[in-house]
């Protein structure tokens, strides 16, 4: 157990620290000190994830492939390439594909065994993707999942469940509202939810964002 | 491994809870635990699969009573004392207490954007064909190695269809171990509902996992 910490030199107020805090900050201060890490590559990567990537850039994607057929096109058949050729790319979104809803199928993302997502495109996953209950269920009842969620498709409806299990990431390509004829891409990426993307959600309608 | 993380089909966790308007971290040790744990991928002293197996590795009760980043957490601390990057008596004071163990690489501020721009990726060249092609019926094969494997439970032992020719890939089975990337064809296999969960559940959700050549046989 982590205990002796008085002589750090942090400002945080001990006493509030738990037992995790306090071996973390332990252990980033002996692998700084040892020169395994830089503190100054820590932060940038915690403030790229915080704020740089990030579910806005999937929206683009989504957006894109709605306004512009070739597009869509391109990323049905290659999604990492596609998806580069809007400047996202690398750790956790090596090897894309992209999965489109019809109006007779339904796709959903999880990763049963850990936490794979497509962080370039969406970021960091929720803490609800990783926890137990989406793991376990979204493989066995979707439909359940998605009521959890708060919606519900048609009985007819297929539901396509993509578990992932290598080092390919999914990222669902949802329907496009209808009432969004002639929109920007600029416009139509405000419609596009993260959830919609996992496929736990719809996008908004134009009467979601309307003032 | 049949671990803790081989969640799919587990019942009793309950409903899925959304946060609205979730930030990204929780607490600030999440962040640094987070990006200790990118940047310790770069000395080169471990894989990515590894660092799975690290993570999963551990009693089932433990596994499950953790938040992800503190399971992220273990696992570092866990590698980096298995490396002897880190003792022991140094986690403990918080402090260098060892000369450090030279590694091939530090992760510098100047490198970040362009490390995570290219990302790792584990597809590689081949002339070898692959052994099944779309719609091909297999079974995944009853294997319950008690190291890391990416074929969960739920789908071992039941038939599906190929509905995909990946590529060819780095198998984590074998990189985990440290026994080199034994690269194989990957594919997506399809499997109906009722074949993973039996008679009368419903047979419009199908469920596909991305499975290795090795996990798979024709049916």
């Amino acid at each position: 157990m982590a205990h002796d910490h008085d002589h750090h030199d942090h400002h945080h107020d001990h006493s509030e620290l738990t037992e995790t805090q306090l071996r973390v900050r332990a252990l980033e201060s002996v692998l700084t000190e040892k020169g395994y890490v830089d503190p100054a590559a820590l932060d940038l990567l915690i403030e790229t994830y915080e704020k740089k990537v990030g579910p806005r850039n999937g929206a683009r994607v989504v957006a894109k492939a709605w306004a512009d057929p070739a597009y869509r096109a391109r990323l049905v058949k290659d999604a990492t390439t596609a998806i580069g050729e809007l400047g996202y790319a690398g750790r956790q979104g090596e090897h894309i594909v992209a999965l489109e809803n019809t109006p007779q199928r339904h796709n959903m993302v999880v990763c049963t065994l850990c936490s794979c997502y497509p962080w370039p495109v969406l970021g960091l996953p929720p803490v609800w993707y990783k926890s137990a209950p989406y793991r376990s269920r979204a493989v066995a009842d979707p439909r359940g999942v998605l009521a959890d969620f708060g919606f519900a498709l048609p009985k007819d409806t297929e539901i396509r469940v993509w578990d992932s299990t290598a080092e390919i990431r999914y990222l669902v390509i949802p329907m496009r509202p209808a009432g969004t004829d002639g929109w920007s891409e600029e416009r139509l990426a405000s419609l596009v939810t993260r959830d919609s993307m996992i496929g736990t959600g719809l996008p908004k309608s134009p009467k979601d964002v309307a003032k | 491994m049949n671990g803790g993380q081989d969640l799919g089909g587990v019942q009793g966790f309950g409903p899925v809870e959304p946060e609205p308007n979730e930030p990204v971290f929780h607490a600030d040790w999440e962040k640094r635990a987070f990006a200790l744990t990118l940047a310790m991928a770069m000395p080169g002293e471990w894989n990515i699969d590894m660092s799975r197996f690290a993570r999963e590795n551990r009693p089932p009760v433990e596994y499950l009573s953790m938040s992800y980043y503190q399971i992220w957490f273990a696992a570092l601390e866990t590698m980096v004392k298995e490396r002897d990057l880190v003792a022991d008596d140094e986690i403990v004071v918080g402090h260098a207490l060892n000369a450090p163990k030279p590694v091939k690489r530090v992760l510098t501020p100047d490198d970040v954007l362009k490390v995570l721009h290219r990302g790792g990726p584990t597809e590689r060249d081949t002339n070898t064909q692959a052994a099944f092609k779309m719609g091909d019926k297999v079974r995944a094969k009853n294997i319950n190695p008690p190291t890391h494997t990416r074929l969960p439970r739920y789908v071992r032992g039941r038939a599906g269809t190929i509905e995909r020719v990946i590529g060819f890939h780095v198998f984590p089975d074998s990189n985990a171990q440290g026994a080199g990337e034994n690269t194989q064809w990957l594919y997506t296999v399809r499997f109906d509902g009722p074949e993973l969960w039996g008679e009368g559940t419903d047979p419009n959700v199908k469920v596909s996992v991305d499975a290795w050549e090795s996990y798979l046989e024709p049916t």
